[in-house]
């Protein structure tokens, strides 16, 4: 008995010696080794991509921000400022937990089902409050007034799929080269800029597939914006 | 290009980028954990120990190795976060709760990485790098020592000796896994991915104001959570989250670290028992269950079934526009056929199918190819059973690699494929059973029960991801889930080392024209039978409960 329990306790002992020697390895000088690393040789990369315009940091390239209305009295949810393109809906994450809404970066999804809100697997036309049927369909509703200027009708069954989805992180930098091009005609019109320029800005900031077939193309809206700033300040 | 012909090219690129790997990766392994030489450093490690990597240890001194190593990292760990509020290099967080410590130290330490916490709002710098990704690299040189174990048991004959865990644990982690690591991190960092101990800092933003920014050493703790089948992120959002995943081209990457050494170990496997073609027809086996279930997937997912995808024209919800469909299809599927967990889109948003399969993936055993190391043993597993059936139809006694298997055998084997899956339906019934629990649920409905059926499977198969829409930070949760990871990964070790040590203990059978050729694709087609059976039988009327009456419904 006494002879298990001393073994056992050696054993112990060993366990913990190689758990606090691995520590020292894997736990402090791995992750120290590729900090000095990153920092040496990317450490613009490594501190966050951090994009500047007029001199000053607006952000990150890799994260996504909200470019709102700034809130009126009584308002909960601000409106968007449609003069710049505008990201994915960030719905935050369910109901069970905080909504971030792009604000501070708590990430995640919404979690929300592909059932959510529908009756007999259908979306009612008017879906309970707070389900994906309701979100989708209040984002599309809103995409569709926006985006609609004289001239230019946006129909429902153009507005692209990441238009009026949440992402997984909340915080996507990116929207599709679709999303981007049905704002092309309100971003003309609310910026005093032809329809033509617009079209040009939306093409010179669309990143394809990586290679021609990795990941899916894309347009980062902060860069986008920034560029929109740049061209509009000019006129 | 139309995203459906991308999402198969990016399949073919990674399914080359691994056959590429395939045989040195595997020799190199085979090697490590053959070669007599020991490192100078890792002579020094075994000072400090104060064990002789050289004795050879029978099973039971083997598991108890495990056993002790896993016991004292669960309570380090479990203290280093009820501690986390007097220690340096916190940024501000508090200690954390027992229930929730209790969780994520069994978590991390059997190689789930189940997360009932947020990362960024919890958990600081000496936490994150000191003890959670500590573990990333420890749990699963543990789970190749095993496997490696169970190996040597098919390997040797007519002794007891199976190797010396404090050896394979420590040359597993230093030789393998901190240098892919090393060299896995320096390239998610030139592609974006943060590295630095800043605390939480305010940043400016376009229209004004500003956001909070967490840093972190994120590239160096995803490349092991990857590398690891881990897949505990550093942010909530794990890898959808851009500074852990920037890019589709680090999409691909990290679905590549996570099926390298899985994959790679049936290579080693095949050079340790000297025949490489036993491990081709392992490796075939989990490629075609890999592939399969890919496909369903996309099809799943492109076709975006569901009331709500319908009505959003496509299955974008909590995925991410840099990968689109086919790159989260890809890893999704990858990270539930191995025990990894990481996330790069939310599968609860998910198709009802294409969720469905993310959850039968799991239940499957996460073989195909699995964790690293135990993806290895569990499909080891599965063989000594798809040879037992093919036995039983020609009524000869049957054997795998020159070893019988005899009752002993069977019964050992029999136990590990019942415990899982007795843990995960007991749990869930339980939760449902009872009244406060199900008030975790997020959703209604069928896929509200998907959300619990998913947390225990999830749990008790080590692999970690969730429906996320369930609040599993209660009290319930936090320790059943505990339980869970706990008992459905220490459990099946050690019918897998008694095994071993059963195995070992035999003198091979001669091979004979009557001799099932496990070599053969037909013993492959057998194997990929009998995984999808058992597994079906075991879970299909929980399944009809969640997913399918979902998928099914629209």
């Amino acid at each position: 008995m006494n002879n298990s329990v001393t073994n056992t306790v050696r054993l112990l002992g060993a366990g913990l010696r190689a758990l606090l020697v691995l520590t020292l390895v894997t736990g402090v000088i791995y992750p120290l080794v590729v900090t000095g690393i990153a920092q040496g040789l990317f450490s613009d990369k490594a501190n966050g991509s951090e994009i500047k315009a007029d001199g000053k940091v607006v952000g990150s390239s890799l994260i996504g921000q909200s470019y709102n209305l700034p809130l009126k009295r009584g308002q909960d949810t601000p409106e968007p400022d449609l003069k710049w393109f505008q990201g994915r809906p960030a719905n935050g994450l369910g109901s069970n937990s905080v909504n971030t809404r792009y604000q501070l970066i708590l990430s995640g999804a919404t979690n929300l089902s592909a059932d959510s809100g529908a009756v007999n697997g259908k979306c009612p036309d008017k879906p309970d409050d707070g389900t994906l049927c309701a979100q989708v369909l209040a984002a599309k509703a809103a995409v569709v007034k926006d985006n609609s200027v004289p001239g230019y009708t946006v129909k429902p069954s153009d507005v692209p799929a990441d238009a009026v989805t949440s992402s997984g992180s909340g915080l996507d930098p990116a929207i599709s080269p679709e999303y981007a091009e049905l704002q092309v005609h309100r971003i003309a019109a609310k910026n005093g800029l032809s329809v033509a320029q617009v079209e040009k800005l939306v093409k010179d900031h669309t990143t394809g597939r990586a290679l021609g077939f990795i990941g899916e193309p894309q347009v980062n809206v902060l860069q986008l914006n920034i560029a929109l700033k740049a061209l509009a300040g000019k006129q | 290009m139309s995203p459906v012909l991308a999402g198969v090219l990016q399949l073919l690129a990674l399914t080359g980028a691994l056959a590429l790997v395939y045989a040195p990766v595997g020799n190199y392994m085979a090697k490590v954990y053959s070669s007599p030489r020991h490192l100078r450093v890792e002579k020094w490690v075994y000072k400090a120990i104060g064990a002789n990597p050289d004795s050879e240890m029978t099973w039971p001194a083997y598991l108890r190795g495990v056993l002790a190593f896993s016991a004292v990292s669960v309570l380090f760990l479990y203290l280093l976060q009820r501690l986390q509020g007097v220690l340096p290099g916190s940024m501000g967080f508090s200690s954390v709760n027992p229930a929730q410590s209790f969780n994520t130290a069994v978590s991390f330490v059997t190689n789930t990485n189940w997360q009932s916490y947020y990362g960024e709002q919890t958990m600081g710098h000496v936490v994150q790098t000191a003890g959670l990704a500590v573990q990333n690299f420890v749990s699963a040189a543990v789970g190749m020592a095993v496997a490696v174990a169970l190996v040597r048991g098919f390997a040797r004959s007519r002794t007891g000796e199976l190797g010396n865990f404090w050896s394979d644990l420590v040359r597993g982690t230093l030789r393998i896994l901190v240098p892919m690591a090393a060299v896995a991190a320096v390239v998610l960092v030139a592609c974006g991915a943060i590295q630095n101990f800043s605390g939480i800092h305010e940043v400016g933003q376009f229209m004004g104001g500003s956001q909070q920014w967490n840093g972190g050493a994120v590239a160096s703790q995803e490349a092991i959570k990857e590398l690891g089948t881990n897949g505990g992120g550093y942010f909530n959002a794990n890898s959808a989250h851009p500074f852990e995943n920037p890019t589709p081209f680090t999409n691909l990457f990290e679905t590549f670290l996570i099926l390298v050494i899985p994959f790679s170990l049936t290579r080693t496997f095949g050079v340790m028992v000297g025949s490489v073609r036993q491990g081709y027809a392992i490796l075939a086996t989990m490629f075609t269950i890999w592939l399969g279930f890919v496909a369903l997937m996309m099809w799943a997912e492109f076709a975006h079934h569901g009331p709500a995808l319908q009505a959003a024209g496509g299955a974008m919800e909590g995925k991410e526009v840099r990968f689109g469909i086919g790159g989260s299809s890809i890893f999704a599927v990858t990270t539930t056929l191995t025990s990894t967990g990481a996330v790069d889109s939310f599968h609860s948003s998910f198709t009802g199918l294409g969720g469905g399969i993310t959850m039968l993936s799991m239940m499957l055993g996460e073989i195909a190819p699995g964790g690293t190391g135990s993806g290895l043993y569990g499909i080891l597993i599965m063989a000594v059973i798809a040879v037992f059936i093919a036995g039983l139809m020609v009524g000869r006694t049957p054997e795998y690699l020159g070893k019988k298997i005899g009752a002993r055998e069977m019964k050992l084997a029999a136990c590990y494929i019942l415990i899982t899956p007795a843990l995960v339906l007991v749990f869930t019934a339980a939760s449902m059973a009872l009244p406060t629990p199900p008030h975790s649920m997020l959703n209604s409905g069928a896929h509200g029960f998907s959300e619990v059926l998913y947390a225990f499977t999830s749990a008790a198969n080590n692999n970690g991801s969730a429906f996320a829409g369930l609040n599993a930070n209660t009290d319930w949760f936090n320790t059943m889930t505990g339980l869970a990871m706990l008992l459905g990964r220490l459990l099946p070790m050690v019918f897998v080392l008694a095994l071993a040590g059963s195995l070992a203990g035999q003198k091979p059978v001669p091979v004979t024209a009557g001799t099932l050729r496990t070599e053969k694709p037909l013993f492959t087609g057998l194997l990929v039978g009998a995984i999808l059976i058992i597994t079906g039988l075991t879970y299909f009327p929980a399944l009809a409960l969640g997913p399918l009456a979902e998928g099914l419904a629209s």
